[in-house]
C-alpha cells in the first residue's frame, strides 16, 4: 500500500512538543560566542527630518560597546523593489529623514540585551516633524512628498484607469463600488531574529527566514561581497506567511555590524518592534465595476487599484500586478480590465502576506459578483454558475504566457453548497427575517482560483542512501512550519521502502545546499517535493543499474522490494536481493536532481460561510464554514488539512478582526496584541473541510499548492455572509474588518437612507 | 520589552508589606498578579524603583462570610472566585463576572484586589463591586479604613488610595444565588469590554446597574435604577441607561455606539436578572 495520501504524523512534532524548537534567538552555536546584542533606536515619528543625533550619553551607559548612526554606516541605501521609482531607496539607518514609525535610526551594541534597551533611551534624536502622508489620496495628490527628489509619491504603476469608451456600453446593469482590502500584520509567532559572525573574510548569518539561498544572494549584494563569502543558516523558523522572504534591512545591518565591530552580533525583535518593523500585507484600495445583463451574464469587469507601498517600496508595491492578473477569478468574462498605482505613505512598508495579491483579486471579484447579483435580483450562486469558465475551456489563457491549467469551478461550488445545505440555509434565513428575529443569518459564497508556484516552478533535491541504511534528503525548499520533513520523507520512502524514521531531511544551509528557492507562494510540494520524488526515482534507476550485474539480471527486470528496501528481480520470489544500503556500501549512492515544471498551477475551490449577526449590536459571529479546496491529489491529509485550517483562520480573521490602522499623524493604533485583532480559537468555528481532487498535468503526481488557498477562499465568503445577513436592511457593502461598530453603523445608515 | 531596572521585595507578612509601603510608598508599586503592571513596565510606560510583591501573602487570600457580608482578600485570584462554592450561593454575580476576565492563564494569576486598585475603566471587577455596593478596605500606617467603592474611584486609573496604603480586602453584601446578570460586549472572547453591564438585586430589593467603560470610572446607570424603582418596565428603564454618560471613543467604538450598547446590554441584563 502506498504511503502517499495517508495521514502520517509529522516527524517534526515530537521535538517541538517536548524540548521545543531551536529558533535563531535560542542558538548557542560556537560561532556566536561573545556576541554583542543589537538594539535599534526606532523613530517614534512618522515623518520628520532629523536635525541631530547625540549618542554621547548612550555611549557612556553600562555595557555599551558601540552606538552607530547613518553617519557611521557605509552600506548603500537599497531599492528594495527594483522596479519602483529609483529615488525611493531605503537606508539601513535613517539619514536625514524618517519616513515611518519604527524606522531604524541608530544601532546600539551592548554586552547584554537589557543594557541595550537602557542605552537606547539615551540616544537623543532631534526630529523636526513634517506633515505625515497617511492616506492614499494625500499620497496621490502629492502635496507632501516622501522623496522630494522623486517628484512623486507613486512608486510604480501600470495600465490606464480608463478601460476605454464602450467598455460597459452593452451592459444592461453596471454596478461600481469602492472597497478596501485593509492593511494587516503578518504577525508570525516567532518575531524576526538574526545572528551573524564575520570570520576569515566570510559572513555566517543565522536568521528567521523563508529562503536561505535568496537571502544569501541579497546579503551578498547589499554587503558588497561575493555570494561565496556569505553562509546563511536557517534554524527552526516560527512562521513567516510571506513576510520573511529575502534579507530584511535589519538582517543586512546585523551582518555588517559583525564585520565592522569584529565580534558576532545578535538581534531579536520584540513583538512591538515586529508590529511596525516587519512588512504589512494587503493594503489595497480598490474600485470595482461590473456590468452585464439581467439574465446574469457578466460582460465586463474593471478593477482599479491604489496599493499602499508604505514608506519604502518593497514587494508589496508589486503585488497589485498579480492581483490584476488574477482579477477575473473563476469567471469567463468577455472584457476584463485592471490597472494599478502603488504609492508611498508614511507607514510600514508592505510585502507578501499569505496569498499575496491573489486574496485581493478574489475578494474584489467575489464582492463584485454579489453586488451584481443583488442589482439584478438573482441568487449569488446562480450568477456564479452562469459565468464560470467551463471545464472544456481549459487550459484557459489569462495572459499571453499564462493559462489556468485545470478547473471544475461549478462542481466545486455545487459541492460546497450541497455540503452546507444551501437551500435549507436560505429558508432559515427567510424565516428569521419574517419573524423579525434580531439574530440574523447570513450566507456567503466564494469561488476562487489562485496561482501557486507562480514565481518559478523549479527546485532541486538530493537523495542519498548511506551504508547504514539511513537516508539524507537535501532540499532547496526550507520550511517555516509546513512539515516538509514529513512530506519529503514520505516521498522518498514511497520509492525506496526505507522506513520514514531512517530518513533525514536537511534544508536551509547554503553551504550544504547552495541552490534553492525556498518556501513561498504555495510552491514547495509541487517543486521541492517533486524534486525529491524525481531524485528518489533516479536513485532507484541508479541502484538497478548497479544491481543488475550482481543479481545477474536485466535492468528492465529489476524492481524495488519495498518491504526490505532492496532491488530484486520481478516475479522471481526466490531471487537474490540487494539492499540500497548494501549498494551504498560499495559506492556512494546519491542523486542530485533539478525539477522544473515550467509552469505554475492553479488550485481552486469554493467556500460557504454562515454567520449570525446580532442586529441590535452589529456583532457578527462565524458559525460554520464549508471549504472545498482542490489542490489535486493529497500527499498527507494531516498536513493538507493543517494548511487549510491555518489559512481559513487567517481569512476569517482578516474578514472579522484584523486591521493595522494609523492616526492622521501616522501613529500606529494597533501595534500590540492587546489592540491588534489576532483571533483565538474562541473566535473561530469548527471548519467543515470538503474533499475534491483535480490533478494538474504540471507534475507527475498532479500536486498543486495548498498553503494559501484557505485564506483566499474563506475571507470573501465571510465578508459576503455578513453583508448578506443585513442585505435586506438596505446594506450592500461593509469594508473589512466587519467589527460590531462597523456593521451597526452600516445598519443605521441604511435605515437612515431608507427613510 | 525589558523593564527599567527595579528593586523587588516580597514581604512575608501583611504588616511587613504595609511597613515597606509606608517608607517607600512614593517610589513603589504593588505587584499582585502582575497582568496589568508587568506589560506597562516592559513597555517602559511605568518605571517604579521598587516592586513590592504581595501576591503570595496568605493573609490576603481569604474568602469567607462575615455576618451579612462576604470578605474577600485582595490577593484572591479570579480563579478562586470562579470556583468558590461560598460565592455561588451567597453572591453569584462575582464568579460569573470573574469567569469573563481574560483567559484561563490570566484568571489563575490576576487578583481581585489588583483589579480594584488598578481601576481600569474597561475592567470587569470594579463595575461588579460597584453594582454590589461593595466596600474597599485599605490598610496603611495608621490602620484600616473602609471606602464604599462608589467613592473609591476619582478618575481614569485613579483612586482615593494613598501611596502608603494597600488594598487588603473587598467586602460585598450577601446577595444570593439569583437576581443578577453580567452582559459583557467584546470583539474577541478575551478582550477588554467595549461596554459591559452588571446587574445585582440587593437584599433590600433594590436593583443596581453598573456599567463598564461608559466613563473614566465604573458608573451606575442611575436613571435606569430610578425608573425601575418607580416601577417602569425593563425596556423603558434600560432606554435610560446611557443618560448622563460621556463614554470614550476608540478604535472599538464611538461614544454614540457605546451609548447604544449600554441600552441594549442593560435591557438584556435586566431581563436575565429580574424578568
Amino acid at each position: 500500500m502506498s504511503i502517499l495520501g495517508t495521514r502520517v504524523h509529522r516527524v517534526e512534532d515530537p521535538a517541538f512538543l517536548t524540548k521545543g524548537g531551536t529558533y535563531t534567538d535560542d542558538l548557542t552555536d560556537e560561532r556566536l560566542a561573545g556576541a554583542l546584542h543589537l538594539t535599534l533606536v526606532r523613530s517614534p515619528i512618522a515623518h520628520a527630518t532629523i536635525t541631530s543625533i547625540d549618542t554621547s550619553a548612550a555611549k557612556q551607559a553600562p555595557g555599551v560597546v558601540a552606538v552607530l548612526t547613518a553617519a557611521d554606516c557605509d552600506l548603500e541605501p537599497v531599492l528594495v523593489f527594483d522596479r519602483a521609482n529609483k529615488k525611493m531607496v531605503r537606508p539601513y539607518l535613517a539619514t536625514d529623514r524618517v519616513r515611518f514609525v519604527g524606522e531604524p535610526v541608530a544601532a546600539v551594541l551592548t554586552e547584554h540585551p537589557y543594557q541595550g534597551e537602557d542605552a537606547a533611551e539615551l540616544v537623543d534624536v532631534d526630529y523636526d516633524p513634517l506633515p505625515a502622508v497617511v492616506d492614499v489620496e494625500a499620497a496621490l495628490n502629492g502635496e507632501v512628498l516622501l522623496f522630494p527628489e522623486a517628484g512623486t509619491n507613486v512608486a510604480t504603476a501600470k495600465g490606464s484607469a480608463d478601460p476605454g469608451a464602450g467598455f460597459f456600453a452593452d451592459c444592461e446593469v453596471v454596478v461600481t463600488k469602492q472597497i478596501l482590502n485593509q492593511r494587516v500584520a503578518p504577525a508570525p509567532l516567532e518575531t524576526r531574529a538574526a545572528a551573524a559572525a564575520w570570520d576569515d573574510g566570510r559572513y555566517t548569518v543565522f536568521c528567521s527566514n523563508q529562503n536561505a539561498q535568496g537571502t544569501r544572494d541579497d546579503l551578498a549584494e547589499r554587503l558588497g561581497v561575493d555570494v561565496a563569502d556569505v553562509h546563511v543558516i536557517l534554524p527552526d523558523v516560527g512562521g513567516g506567511f510571506g513576510a520573511k522572504i529575502g534579507a530584511d534591512p535589519e538582517y543586512v545591518l546585523v551582518a555588517w555590524l559583525a564585520r565592522r565591530l569584529g565580534r558576532p552580533v545578535r538581534w531579536s525583535e520584540s513583538r512591538s518592534e515586529n508590529m511596525t518593523g516587519l512588512v504589512h500585507g494587503r493594503a489595497q484600495h480598490q474600485t470595482i465595476t461590473i456590468g452585464g445583463d439581467r439574465d446574469g451574464t457578466v460582460k465586463a469587469y474593471q478593477l482599479k487599484i491604489v496599493g499602499e507601498a508604505g514608506a519604502y517600496p518593497a514587494f508589496g508595491a508589486a503585488l497589485p500586478n498579480l492581483t490584476g492578473m488574477m482579477a477575473r477569478g473563476t469567471y469567463d468574462i468577455a472584457r476584463k480590465h485592471s490597472s494599478y498605482v502603488s504609492v508611498v505613505t508614511n507607514t510600514t512598508p508592505t510585502g507578501a502576506y499569505r496569498g499575496a495579491g491573489r486574496p485581493e483579486a478574489t475578494q474584489a471579484i467575489e464582492r463584485a459578483m454579489d453586488l451584481f447579483a443583488r442589482a439584478i435580483g438573482m441568487d449569488p450562486a446562480d450568477v456564479r454558475r452562469k459565468n464560470f469558465i467551463a471545464p472544456e475551456q481549459f487550459p484557459y489563457e489569462i495572459t499571453d504566457e499564462i493559462s489556468y491549467d485545470t478547473g471544475e469551478y461549478a462542481k466545486a461550488l455545487d459541492l460546497a453548497l450541497r455540503s452546507a445545505g444551501y437551500e435549507q440555509l436560505r429558508a432559515e434565513q427567510a424565516r428569521r427575517r419574517e419573524r423579525g428575529d434580531t439574530k440574523l443569518l447570513g450566507i456567503g459564497l466564494s469561488s476562487y482560483v489562485e496561482i501557486t508556484a507562480g514565481g518559478g516552478a523549479s527546485e532541486n533535491g538530493s537523495v542519498e542512501v548511506h551504508p547504514d541504511g539511513t537516508v539524507t534528503v537535501l532540499t532547496g525548499s526550507s520550511p517555516h512550519g509546513q512539515g516538509h520533513a514529513t512530506a519529503w520523507a514520505m516521498l522518498a520512502h514511497e520509492q525506496l521502502g526505507i522506513p520514514m524514521e531512517k530518513i533525514t531531511v536537511r534544508h536551509g544551509d547554503t553551504d550544504q545546499i547552495p541552490e534553492g528557492a525556498g518556501t513561498m507562494g504555495s510552491r514547495s510540494l509541487q517543486t521541492g517535493g517533486i524534486a525529491v520524488h524525481k531524485a528518489a526515482g533516479e536513485l532507484v534507476e541508479l541502484a538497478k543499474q548497479r544491481a543488475a550485474d550482481l543479481l545477474e539480471a536485466d535492468v528492465a527486470d529489476l524492481v524495488v522490494d519495498k518491504d526490505v528496501a532492496a532491488i530484486t528481480v520481478a516475479g522471481v520470489p526466490s531471487a537474490r536481493k540487494i539492499t540500497f544500503a548494501e549498494l551504498a556500501a560499495q559506492e556512494q549512492l546519491r542523486v542530485h536532481t533539478e525539477w522544473d515544471a515550467g509552469k505554475a498551477t492553479f488550485p481552486f475551490g469554493a467556500h460557504v460561510a454562515v454567520v449570525e449577526v446580532d442586529a441590535e449590536t452589529g456583532k457578527a459571529a462565524v458559525q460554520r464554514i464549508w471549504a472545498v479546496d482542490d489542490a489535486g491529489p493529497v500527499l498527507n491529509p494531516l498536513l493538507f488539512d493543517g494548511q487549510r485550517h491555518g489559512g481559513i483562520a487567517q481569512g476569517i480573521a482578516q474578514a472579522m478582526l484584523e486591521e493595522v490602522t494609523y492616526d492622521e499623524d501616522g501613529q500606529p493604533l494597533a501595534a500590540s496584541f492587546a489592540d491588534y485583532g489576532i483571533p483565538s480559537a474562541a473566535e473561530l468555528p469548527s471548519f467543515d473541510l470538503v474533499g475534491m481532487e483535480t490533478p494538474t498535468d504540471a507534475n507527475p503526481l498532479g500536486y498543486k499548492g495548498i498553503g494559501e488557498a484557505g485564506t483566499i477562499g474563506s475571507c470573501p465568503a465571510v465578508q459576503n455572509a455578513v453583508i448578506d445577513a443585513v442585505a435586506h436592511l438596505g446594506v450592500d457593502h461593509i469594508d473589512m474588518p466587519l467589527t460590531p461598530v462597523r456593521v451597526w453603523t452600516a445598519i443605521q445608515q441604511a435605515a437612515g437612507g431608507a427613510k | 520589552m525589558i523593564p527599567v531596572a527595579f528593586d523587588y521585595q516580597r514581604p512575608q507578612t501583611l504588616d511587613e508589606a504595609v511597613a515597606l509601603l509606608a517608607t517607600r510608598g512614593e517610589d513603589a508599586t504593588v505587584l499582585a498578579g502582575g497582568h496589568s503592571l508587568l506589560p506597562v513596565m516592559k513597555l517602559r510606560m511605568a518605571a517604579p524603583e521598587l516592586v513590592i510583591d504581595i501576591g503570595r501573602l496568605a493573609e490576603l487570600r481569604h474568602l469567607r462570610v462575615e455576618g451579612d457580608e462576604i470578605a474577600i482578600g485582595a490577593a484572591t485570584r479570579y480563579r478562586d472566585l470562579v470556583t468558590s462554592t461560598v460565592l455561588a450561593a451567597e453572591c453569584a454575580l462575582l464568579p460569573a463576572v470573574a469567569a469573563t476576565v481574560g483567559d484561563p492563564q490570566v484568571r489563575h494569576r490576576g487578583t481581585l484586589g489588583g483589579a480594584i486598585a488598578h481601576g481600569d475603566p474597561a475592567g470587569d471587577m470594579p463595575a461588579a463591586i460597584l453594582a454590589l455596593d461593595g466596600t474597599v478596605v485599605l490598610q496603611g500606617p495608621n490602620g484600616r479604613r473602609s471606602v464604599p467603592v462608589a467613592e473609591f474611584y476619582t478618575g481614569l486609573f485613579s483612586t482615593v488610595r494613598e501611596p502608603d496604603e494597600l488594598v487588603v480586602e473587598i467586602r460585598v453584601p450577601r446577595t444570593g444565588a439569583t437576581g443578577w446578570a453580567y452582559e459583557k460586549f467584546t470583539r474577541r472572547s478575551n478582550d477588554w469590554a467595549i461596554v459591559a453591564v452588571a446587574v445585582a438585586t440587593m437584599p433590600s430589593g433594590a436593583v443596581n446597574v453598573a456599567m463598564v467603560n461608559m466613563a473614566g470610572t465604573p458608573i451606575r446607570a442611575t436613571a435606569t435604577e430610578a425608573a425601575l424603582a418607580e416601577g417602569k418596565s425593563i425596556v423603558d428603564a434600560a432606554a435610560l441607561a446611557a443618560e448622563g454618560t460621556n463614554p470614550p471613543a476608540d478604535t472599538h467604538g464611538t461614544p454614540e455606539y457605546r451609548r447604544h450598547l449600554a441600552q441594549v446590554l442593560t435591557r438584556r441584563a435586566l431581563q436575565t436578572a429580574i424578568a
